[in-house]
Order: C-alpha cells, then sequence, then structure tokens
C-alpha cells in the first residue's frame, strides 16, 4: 500500500510543482535580460484566474474542442506517475516503460493539434501542422537516446535504468550518456515549444507553434492545457536528470532517503531550469525550416551514443 | 474434427449460395441482400472453423484426391498458423458482407449486382481457401481465384480511366507474382506427384543452401508483390482506392495479409532456420516499405489513396518484427525472437482491424459525400458523429497511440528491436537501433498523417456542398464500423492475453518457435529476461481516472461557457477558404523531405492586362511520382511496349504466315524431343 501512496504522492508533487518551474524559468530570463519580471510563483496566480473565467468556444468546434484539454492534462498526470522523480518504485506499480512514456505524450500532442485544426482558425492549423512535424522528426532522436539507455541497463524499464547508472557511475560519464543526454536535451527543447525551436513568449503568429494550436482556448480550457504543458516540461526536465544524473534519487522507502530524493531533484529542475534559461537569453528563434536541421543533429549525437555504448560494451 | 469439417462445409455452402443466388434475383435489392447473406453465411462458417481450431489446436485435414486428380487433387488442412488467417479473413469478409449490403446501393439499377455478388462471394472464397490449402494446386487455385476476383471487383467502376489504369497495375502485378510461386513451389517439391504441404516441408529439408536461398527470393518476391513490399507495392495505392470501399477494406485489411502468410509458410513453416541474411533482408525491407509509405502517404490528399499507403507502411512494421525475429534466433535468442514474432503477428491482427475500419469510414465520407478528395470535406464530425468517433479510434489505433492495439503491437516489435543490441556481431547488431530509430520515425509521422486525415477530413468547417449536406449512413454500414472501433480497444486493453495466443501459434510454426522458453504473464506485455513491462489495461484506467476526475472537478466548480466566432483578426464572418488544407498540412515535411519526394510544381498567374500587379487568378499544381516509379517501372513499362510493338511484326494476319508457324514450331518440337531423348 505504501507503494501506491508513494506514486501517488509522486505524481501530485509533479502536477503541484509544475508551474513553479515554469515561472522559475521566465523569471530567470527576465533577470537575465535586465528585467524585474513577475515572481517565479505568478503561473499560479494565472491558472487560479484562468479556472474562475468562462470559456469561449467556436461556433465550428466540435467535442474534440473540449475533449482536447483534458486528454493533454491526463496524458501529462499519467507519464507523471511513471517518472521517476524523488523516488524510482522497482516492482509493478509503475504501468509502463520509456515507450509508454513516448506514447502517451505522443497521444496528448495527437489531440492538441487536433483540437487545434477544430476551430477552423488558420492559426491553429499553422500550429498543428508545425507541431506534428517538429514532434514527428524528434521521435527517432528520442527512441535512440532510450536505446542508449537501454542499452546499458538492458532494459527500458525506468528502475532498472535508475539502479544500473548508481549502481556503475563510471558510464554516467562515459561518452554513450553524454551524447545521449545532449541528444534528449535538444529534443526536449523542441518537444516543450522552447527556444531556439519555438518562442513560448511570443504570440506573433508567423513564428509561433504550440502557442498559435492552443490560440482558441481560454478560461478553465486554457488552464488545462498550459498546466498539462508545464507538466509535460518537467517530466523532459525530470526524465533528462534521473535517468542520466541518478544520484540522490530515493531507492528506499525511508524518510532519509525521501528527503535526499526531494532534495536533489529539486536542484536537478533548478540546474536544467537555469540552464534552459541562459540559453534561451543567448539564442535567437531558428526559421522553422532551419529545426529540421537542428534536430537531425540531434538524431546524429543520439546515434553516436548508441554506436559509443555498444562500442563501449563490446569492448571488455 | 468433425465440428471444424462441417463449419467449413458452411463456408464453402455459404459462398457458392452467395455467389449463385444473386444472378438470380430479379431485383437489384435481393441481389445484394443475397449477396450479404450468402457471404454473411459463410464467413460465420469460416470464422467458427478457425477459432475452433485455434481453441483445440488439433489440425485439421481433408483431401478430395478425385477433384482435378491430374493435378494432385484439392487437399484443405487447417493448422493453428492457417487457422488464425481463416479467423482474421473470416471475421472481417464478415463485417465486409454487413457493411457492403447497403453500400453497394448506389450501384442499384447502374451496374449488375448478380454479377458483383458472385465475384464478391468467389473473392471472400478464394481469400478463406489460401489458408486452408493444404497442397500446391489448392493454393494456387485459391490464389489465382482471390486475385482474378479482386480484380473483377477493382474493375467495378470501369467507367473512369483511373481504374482502367489501377486494374493494369494491379493484374499484371499480382500475375507477375504467380509467375514467380511457380518455380518456388517447384524447386520445394521433391517430384511431380508429391505436391502436398507435408511433401514440400520435407522436400525443402533436403535442398542445399543454395536452392533454398533461392527458394527465399522466390517467395518474397511473389508474396511480397501481394504482400505490397516496397518496391512492389506500386499497385496498392492504385488498385485500392479504384475498388468499392468494403472491397478496399478486404483487399487492405486481408488480403495482403495472406502475402504475409504466403511467406510465413515458406520461409518459416517449410524451411526453418534460414541464414542470418534472410531476416536481414526481411528487417531492410520492412524498414524501407515502413518509411516510405508513410512518407508517400502524407503527401496523399485522397482519403483512400492514403489510407492504401498506411497499408505499405503496417506491412513494413510486420516484417520488421518477423525479420528481426528471425535474425535473433539465429543467434540462440529464441525467447527474445519470439517477441518479435509474436509482435508482428499482433500487428498482422490489429492492422486488419483498424484499417478495415478507416476504410469503412472512408467508404461512408464517400457514400455521403461523393468525394475522396480531402480537400473538398470538413466539418463531417457534426453531421456524421458515430463515422467521425468510429474514425478518430483507428486512427488514434493506426497511429500507435495507447491504450489501443497498434500501440501494444508495436511495442512488441520495438522490443524485438532492442533486443537485437544482445547479438554478439556488432556489425549486425548496429543495425538494430536504426531500425528502431527508422521504426520510430515511421510512428511519428503516421501520428501526423492522421492528425491530416482525421482533422482536415472531419472537424472544422465543409469545405464544398457536398460535404455540407452529408448525414449517417445507415446502420448496418456503422454496426460494422463500431465492432471494429471495439475490437481496436480490446485487443490493446486485452493485449498481454492476445499475446499469449498468438505466443502458442508461433510455438506450432518450426521457425516461429522459442521451444517453450516465454511464459508470458496475463496482465503485462514483458520482455523475457527483463524487467521491461507495460499494461495497456492500467494505462486505459490510469487516463480514464485522471480525465474523469479532471472533467468532475471542473463541472462541480461550475464551468460557463460562450460561443463565439472563431477570432479571425478581426474580420467578420469565416470561410471555409480560411481554413488549412491538407496540402498546407503537409507542407513543411515536403519541405523537409523534398530531396525524397522531388515535387514538381507549376505556378500560373494571369495578370489584368492594364497592370501586373491586379492579379486575376492563380493556379499553383503540384505533385509527387515516387521515384521508384520513375527510375525503375517507367522504364520498364517503355521497354515493355518496345518489344511489344516489334512483337506485333509477327501477327501479320496472313494465314500462310500462321501456318508457317505452325509447322516451324512443330518441328522445333520434334527435334527437341529427339535430341532430348
Amino acid at each position: 500500500m505504501s507503494r501506491v501512496a508513494a506514486v501517488l504522492l509522486q505524481t501530485l508533487l509533479a502536477v503541484a510543482l509544475a508551474p513553479a518551474l515554469t515561472g522559475f524559468i521566465r523569471w530567470l530570463k527576465a533577470r537575465l535580460q535586465g528585467r524585474r519580471g513577475a515572481p517565479p510563483w505568478q503561473p499560479y496566480f494565472e491558472l487560479r484566474k484562468l479556472f474562475a473565467k468562462e470559456a469561449v468556444m467556436s461556433h465550428t468546434a466540435s467535442w474534440i474542442f473540449t475533449a482536447t484539454p483534458f486528454v493533454v492534462f491526463g496524458t501529462s498526470v499519467a507519464v507523471a506517475s511513471l517518472v521517476p522523480l524523488v523516488l524510482a518504485p522497482t516492482d509493478r506499480f509503475i504501468v509502463g516503460d520509456l515507450f509508454a512514456v513516448v506514447y502517451l505524450l505522443l497521444l496528448g500532442t495527437f489531440f492538441l493539434a487536433l483540437g487545434g485544426l477544430d476551430t477552423g482558425s488558420p492559426f491553429g492549423g499553422m500550429g498543428a501542422s508545425r507541431e506534428m512535424t517538429v514532434v514527428a522528426l524528434t521521435e527517432p532522436t528520442v527512441a535512440l537516446s532510450i536505446v542508449a539507455l537501454a542499452l546499458n541497463a538492458g532494459s527500458t524499464n525506468f528502475s532498472q535504468i535508475v539502479g544500473r547508472t548508481i549502481a556503475d557511475p563510471v558510464t554516467a560519464l562515459g561518452p554513450g550518456h553524454l551524447l545521449a543526454f545532449a541528444a534528449l536535451f535538444v529534443v526536449t527543447l523542441a518537444e516543450t515549444g522552447r527556444l531556439p525551436v519555438d518562442n513560448p513568449s511570443t504570440h506573433l503568429e508567423l513564428t509561433m507553434i504550440h502557442e498559435a494550436m492552443i490560440l482558441e482556448y481560454s478560461g478553465p480550457y486554457l488552464a488545462l492545457i498550459e498546466w498539462g504543458s508545464s507538466l509535460k516540461l518537467l517530466l523532459f526536465f525530470a526524465l533528462a536528470a534521473n535517468l542520466f544524473m541518478p544520484w540522490g534519487l530515493a531507492l528506499s522507502f525511508a524518510p532519509a532517503a525521501l528527503a535526499v530524493g526531494l532534495l536533489s531533484v529539486v536542484l536537478k529542475l533548478a540546474i536544467l531550469a537555469t540552464a534552459v534559461a541562459v540559453f534561451e537569453t543567448r539564442i535567437a528563434k531558428l526559421r522553422l525550416f532551419r529545426v529540421p536541421e537542428l534536430l537531425s543533429a540531434s538524431f546524429v549525437l543520439a546515434l553516436l551514443a548508441v554506436v559509443s555504448t555498444f562500442l563501449a560494451g563490446q569492448t571488455p | 474434427m468433425s465440428a471444424v469439417t462441417s463449419a467449413l462445409e458452411l463456408m464453402a455452402g455459404g459462398y457458392a449460395a452467395g455467389a449463385l443466388l444473386p444472378l438470380a434475383m430479379p431485383s437489384p435489392r435481393a441481389a445484394r441482400l443475397a449477396t450479404a447473406a450468402g457471404a454473411v453465411a459463410g464467413s460465420a462458417g469460416g470464422l467458427l472453423a478457425g477459432a475452433l481450431v485455434l481453441a483445440t489446436g488439433t489440425p485439421v485435414a481433408a483431401a478430395f484426391p478425385g477433384l482435378v486428380s491430374a493435378a494432385g487433387g484439392i487437399a484443405i488442412g487447417l493448422d493453428r498458423l492457417g487457422a488464425l488467417f481463416l479467423a482474421l479473413t473470416a471475421a472481417v469478409s464478415l463485417l465486409a458482407a454487413i457493411y457492403g449490403a447497403s453500400y453497394t446501393a448506389e450501384y442499384d439499377g447502374r451496374r449488375s449486382l448478380g454479377a458483383f455478388g458472385f465475384t464478391f462471394n468467389l473473392f471472400l472464397l478464394g481469400m478463406a481457401l489460401v489458408p486452408c490449402a493444404a497442397n500446391v494446386f489448392t493454393f494456387l487455385l485459391a490464389w489465382e481465384l482471390m486475385a482474378l476476383s479482386s480484380y473483377f471487383l477493382v474493375m467495378t467502376d470501369s467507367a473512369r480511366v483511373e481504374t482502367r489504369e489501377a486494374g493494369l497495375w494491379y493484374i499484371a502485378m499480382t500475375h507477375f507474382g504467380f509467375v514467380l510461386l511457380l518455380p518456388m513451389f517447384l524447386l520445394m517439391a521433391p517430384s511431380a506427384d508429391l505436391t502436398t504441404f507435408a511433401d514440400l516441408r520435407a522436400g525443402a529439408a533436403a535442398l542445399s543452401p543454395g536452392v533454398r536461398n533461392v527458394v527465399f527470393l522466390l517467395a518474397l518476391l511473389a508474396f511480397g508483390s501481394k504482400a505490397g513490399i516496397v518496391p512492389l507495392h506500386v499497385w496498392l495505392p492504385r488498385a485500392h482506392p479504384a475498388a468499392p470501399s468494403h472491397v478496399s477494406a478486404l483487399m487492405s485489411g486481408v488480403m495482403i495479409k495472406l502475402g504475409i502468410y504466403g511467406l510465413i509458410r515458406v520461409a518459416f513453416d517449410f524451411m526453418p532456420g534460414g541464414p542470418v541474411w534472410w531476416g536481414g533482408v526481411l528487417l531492410a525491407a520492412g524498414c524501407m516499405s515502413a518509411l516510405l509509405g508513410v512518407l508517400y502517404a502524407l503527401m496523399e490528399h485522397d482519403l483512400k489513396r492514403l489510407l492504401a499507403y498506411h497499408s505499405v507502411e503496417n506491412i513494413g512494421i510486420i516484417l520488421i518484427g518477423l525479420g528481426a525475429g528471425a535474425v535473433l534466433q539465429r543467434f540462440g535468442l529464441g525467447a527474445l525472437a519470439a517477441i518479435g514474432f509474436a509482435g508482428a503477428l499482433f500487428h498482422t491482427v490489429n492492422h486488419a482491424s483498424f484499417k478495415a475500419l478507416l476504410f469503412f469510414g472512408a467508404g461512408g465520407v464517400i457514400q455521403q459525400t461523393h468525394t475522396a478528395n480531402m480537400e473538398e470535406l470538413g466539418g463531417l464530425i457534426k453531421r456524421m458523429p458515430h463515422t467521425a468517433l468510429y474514425f478518430l479510434v483507428g486512427s488514434a489505433a493506426i497511429a500507435a497511440l495507447p491504450p489501443l492495439n497498434g500501440f501494444a503491437s508495436e511495442w512488441l516489435v520495438f522490443q524485438s528491436l532492442l533486443a537485437g543490441t544482445h547479438i554478439p556481431r556488432p556489425e549486425i547488431a548496429i543495425g538494430f537501433p536504426l531500425a528502431v530509430g527508422m521504426l520510430a520515425l515511421t510512428g511519428g509521422l503516421a501520428a501526423a498523417c492522421f492528425v491530416k486525415a482525421f482533422g482536415i477530413t472531419f472537424l472544422a468547417m465543409p469545405r464544398s456542398e457536398h460535404a455540407a449536406r452529408a448525414g449517417e449512413p445507415p446502420w448496418s454500414m456503422r454496426l460494422p464500423m463500431l465492432v471494429l472501433a471495439a475490437a481496436c480497444l480490446v485487443l490493446g486493453v486485452a493485449s498481454p492475453v492476445v499475446v499469449r495466443g498468438l505466443l502458442v501459434i508461433g510455438e506450432s510454426v518450426p521457425g516461429l518457435s522459442a521451444h517453450g522458453a516465454v511464459q508470458a504473464p496475463r496482465f503485462w506485455l514483458t520482455v523475457p529476461g527483463s524487467p521491461t513491462q507495460v499494461s495497456p489495461l492500467m494505462i486505459a484506467a490510469l487516463l480514464g481516472a485522471i480525465v474523469v476526475v479532471a472533467a468532475v472537478v471542473l463541472r462541480m466548480r461550475g464551468l460557463a461557457l460562450r460561443r463565439a466566432d472563431t477570432w479571425g483578426c478581426g474580420r467578420i464572418g469565416q470561410t471555409p477558404r480560411m481554413e488549412y488544407t491538407a496540402s498546407a498540412f503537409a507542407e513543411p515535411l515536403r519541405r523537409v523531405f523534398s530531396e525524397l519526394y522531388r515535387p514538381a510544381e507549376d505556378l500560373s498567374i494571369s495578370a489584368h492586362p492594364e497592370s501586373r500587379y491586379f492579379v486575376r487568378t492563380i493556379t499553383y499544381t503540384s505533385h509527387v511520382v515516387p521515384w521508384f516509379e520513375r527510375a525503375f517501372y517507367d522504364p520498364l513499362i517503355r521497354g515493355t511496349r518496345a518489344v511489344a510493338t516489334r512483337v506485333r511484326r509477327l501477327q501479320a494476319g496472313s494465314i500462310h504466315l500462321y501456318l508457317l508457324y505452325v509447322a516451324t514450331a512443330l518441328v522445333l518440337a520434334l527435334v527437341s524431343a529427339w535430341w532430348l531423348q
């Protein structure tokens, strides 16, 4: 029973923490750009405001439009229950592996794109088309990063990957691991709509992808989508942090281990968020048709990761 | 034993009645009903026979040596593998027959429905007989019956030029395959009068490795041309859209799977334990078919052509599973190989369910709007809500989204590819991660393609009058879709149970067997020897619970909803011309892969004579011709035509010349007979 409770608590923690992460990146970016910026907890106020407002729905929209926010939020929360955040459960309370995570997130994106098309607005269609293009092109990199991780662990099971890296810290500093991390980092930027693929802070129609898809959403529906998106960002960070640098992650239910796990995950998320904020301050958005080049570069990184992990595994 | 035989008799009798009765019917309506009744009875018999053999595991055999005894007689045999394919064929046939009863109503008075019913039932009979055949003659007879009757079904709309062209491609490609089948069987048969499958199995065991390789390649080409492996798939995107939709569903959902059946029968049952490169070839062909299939599907704006290209993709995924399994097995990783084989068989079943569903959905759209061109559709979700829901389920399933069935089978295929890294030979093992990358790209592109297919067809505003006036198709067309949509969900959440069954079937085929090394649990999809696991059932429960909780919480807080126009930068009134089109949706991917597509574009602008700044009309056309058609088929067709023109001179119309030919042929025959002795 305590395991179910642990998974549940960990999921709720991720859901609760997600807006703060988005807010923190925004605040830090503002600071780096010489602005004062809204405080990191601003997204909570925004969610509260949105949940209290009425929703406006287009005449042309159908039930797909109203179902989409729930599917997007639902898939993000479901994924949150699979990803190791504070602790890595070792048995069957985790209902899926890395592939399940990838395809659950794809389910959310699938509906989000349909929601964008449903209103008949050209912005929605534009966003949907671009989002699906970017997502399709990131899939091979994601899959190869999974292969690189699974090569060491012999499985796509989370606790196996985490346990293996903790048991053998040298592999975590090997070229395969680092290259796979770099590849997954690029994918994280692309999948969560960050610079240089998409600009999360603009509504300028020609540059936007994610924001164009959700342009017609308002009120509680928008709140669910925003919350789901920030949760997705947190989950990608958690994957990058805990699969490649699992130190500190609790492996048992001892209170001390859980405390260390909580502290370390907050610290790791803060480091990654800082990295993204600095990165986004330094670079400009890529032209849409340059994005495939970035993604194919990340694919090459992932392929190199697999090859070097593979050769490292073959030599001894 | 006898129950199965009577079920098979019911099958043959039902199809025969369904073929003959419509010819005698006075009205088109009666002919349609007679067609459906016979087909339903026959399919029920086939389904029963397949299910019985699958349940008991006892193979059934029956021989009628008296029928066409010169060719070896008719021999029927049904083992577990055949029963799986028979049950699959019969299940989809049953639904297609119900669907067809009202779908063919548009031919009332325009076409002979008696003749249609005759060919339709013969087609079903041919397909059902292929997995039942137990000797070469029966197999070839059933194969050719299936090919010829489906040719006539493709030609139903023969008034259209595209249909006639499609028919020509289809008949040429299918006979290319048939021509290769003959030497393949000939090489395996120990002698001219030993042609049962048991004889072939024995004969194949005695063959030298070189001859076995030739047999394998012949099987790959012959069955590959039926299954639609790239580059032998060219007939598929032509013929499937030309046929009536329930026939397309059968061709795409079942008939091409019989190519997979033939391949498994020959390469894994008759000749188990082939060399590594067999598996490698299957894997490579699978990757190429999967990726090219989905890439060309993206460029199609005809709903049925799009679906046809997706069949090429899914055949590719099946082959990836088979190929990965074959390679793994060769390196002694039998338990992991079984995952690949189970994934391939599972994907075969799954593709039959969702592809038939999608073609039924497309048929409903065509019946109601008289077009399959997505650029003229849109907004159908409000006018045909049931069809839209079913089509959405099919789209999600084919895009491998959890918890539906496509996810479960692709998960297995992915895991079998990951297992490839256990192979001790690095140069072989490194191919597997590449295949993972290609399969993942295929999955992502398939999701993009079905966002397009569903989103442009069913969402937003209608783009034409036809689409605006559409209505829901009759219940006899909706019921088969409902059944298949439910099957997509059930096969997904119950996938561990299904996989257990498929592993048992795999055990019964020598080349697919893991020798009992796999014990699959009841509620989890697992990989032997590793903690990897996934439970589609629990994913479904989890997702459902979260969505319900979120919806209930929002409802309780009181959700205020206001209806308004779509925001349009201040302009008033929204028209369908402002919507994104299917071409626009696929444009980014067309640019990304422009090296492959090399689209031909034509832009013509006519301006006002006074000033070029006043544009009157802009016409933009663009089309994509697949490169292998240009590189391979175009020269082939030109060459054939050139040879045919030369050969035509022989046929000068002079009786004296013909007598000379006959005399020369006779002399040559006599001389060669004398020389051979």
